[in-house]
């Protein structure tokens, strides 16, 4: 599930990772999901996660859905703002491979590319379904975290 | 205190930097695990803020093309050093520690304005329009907080001039004197404007501190952390610190100015523990069982009621109450 590009992740930031998500223009469905995984049942707080406001303080970039033109450009900022070592996590279908948008005019690639095209070894991890689960998001995370 | 050693010590360890970090931190860990209590969470493991910490000064400093780079870097050891100093003061007297402390009330209180003043300083030189609204939101919830703060902690040494007994400690405006006074007079929480005092001090440690209701200078959700959101790394780091020596801190002032009569004797220390937790626990659950209000509200709060019963407060002390 996790791609291997980047050295190791400190000791630290693996039992601490600040999140910070950007919503990508998909249809809010991943979004919800990913807001299930801070609520009483799920939890992530347990394992340090923390939903930051600025990508100044993250380490691990949220995309969920498919990247429009227009998000292109913010997307890639966003990830050159966010202090190294760093890491993203794709969430759903449309983040990982495009999803129902694959071939349609107004897209401008998965997350990874647009990412890959400003940091060539991004370290990065996918969680694919249309939305994944609470529970996959988790196992992605750490999957993310964990990985030599 | 003459040595340097004693004084690095003091400084530095305990009950300095080190002391009010450490403890800072495992109060941060209490805060948070009280919280997710609060939510039915189970909420972080201990370690979790030294984890968070130590994950900080590991990473890179961003510094924005937009700031002024010394400004901006130098801002958060300036409030981590007033801070530590203040919670040095503060947790020597709440101790009863042997020895003179170079300080009293009106220096703890110069100090513990400082990190405020350097997490605007801080906001504005990162030029980011995100920070100067946070500065200026630290700015208005300031000049809220400051004089009822005052006010209410000046009424633990305006006792020592009023109550009968006070006689016997000199120097009223230090903490050791009205430690002094308040062993032969009991603490200042047993009158009346003792009790005010400390309700209007509480209120205004949740300012101070930047917890909910009035956490609009840190607003996470509505403008991403203000004056902390161009920091990266180390320094954010360092202003988490201070943020937890803070939470040392404050409590601790609170207890040596108002509740300290026992300072210095066995059953008071083991007291303080507990009195220091209470005001945590009071500042956590007042945080989660509240919303966020507009920060004119906050102005208005600290400025009427607020200030009213800090000014009743004193009167009440003037009267001898
Ligand atoms: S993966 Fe599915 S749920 Fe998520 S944004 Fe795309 S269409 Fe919506």
């Amino acid at each position: 599930m996790a791609e291997t590009a980047a050295p190791f992740l400190p000791r630290a930031l693996r039992g601490s990772p600040w999140v910070f998500h950007v919503g990508t223009s998909g249809c809010n469905n991943c979004d919800i999901e990913i807001a299930d995984c801070l609520t009483p049942r799920f939890d992530v707080e347990r394992f340090g996660v923390r939903l930051v406001g600025s990508p100044r303080h993250a380490d691990v970039l949220l995309v969920s859905g498919p990247v429009s033109l227009a998000c292109r450009r913010p997307l890639q900022e966003t990830w050159l703002d966010m202090p190294s070592p760093r890491a993203a996590l794709l969430v759903g279908a449309c983040a990982c491979s495009m999803g129902g948008y694959r071939d349609a005019y107004g897209v401008a690639g998965p997350a990874d590319r647009v990412l890959r095209e400003v940091e060539p070894g991004a370290r990065i991890a996918y969680v694919p379904g249309c939305p994944p689960k609470p529970e996959t998001i988790i196992a992605g995370l750490v999957r993310l975290l964990e990985a030599p | 205190m003459d040595g340097f050693g004693e004084w690095i010590w003091f400084l530095l360890v305990f009950p300095g930097a080190a002391f009010a970090a450490g403890l800072g931190l495992v109060l941060s860990w209490a805060d948070r695990k009280v919280s997710a209590m609060v939510q039915w969470r189970r909420g972080p493991p201990p370690s979790q803020p030294f984890l968070d910490v130590a994950k900080l000064l590991g990473k890179e400093v961003v510094v924005p093309a937009t700031s002024w780079p010394a400004g901006f870097l130098a801002f958060p050891f300036a409030a981590f050093a007033a801070a530590s100093l203040a919670a040095a003061l503060s947790w020597h007297a709440a101790l009863g520690l042997p020895g003179r402390a170079p300080g009293d009330l009106v220096v703890v209180l110069y100090l513990l304005a400082v990190p405020p003043l350097a997490a605007i300083l801080g906001g504005a030189a990162s030029g980011n329009p995100l920070g100067a609204v946070g500065a200026s939101r630290h700015m208005v919830l300031v000049l809220g907080y400051e004089l009822p703060l005052a006010a209410a902690l000046l009424v633990g040494a305006f006792q020592v001039r009023t109550v009968g007994g006070g006689e016997a400690a000199a120097g009223t405006l230090s903490l050791e004197g009205i430690a002094r006074f308040q062993a032969l007079a009991g603490d200042a929480v047993g009158r009346p404007s003792g009790i005010l005092a400390l309700l209007v001090a509480l209120l205004c440690c949740q300012a101070k501190l930047g917890l909910v209701p009035f956490d609009q200078a840190e607003a996470d959700t509505e403008i991403a952390e203000g004056a902390f959101i161009e920091y990266s790394g180390p320094p954010l780091a360092i202003f988490r610190l201070t943020q937890a020596v803070l939470l040392a801190a404050m409590p601790a002032l609170l207890v040596a100015v108002l509740w300290n009569g026992s300072a210095g004797t066995p059953g008071g220390r083991a007291a303080l523990a507990g009195k220091v937790l209470l005001v945590v626990v009071l500042l956590v659950l007042v945080k989660n069982t509240n919303p966020r209000v507009r920060i004119d509200q906050a102005l208005r709060f600290f400025w009427g009621p607020v200030t009213a019963a800090a000014a009743l407060a004193l009167l009440l002390a003037r009267m001898g109450w």
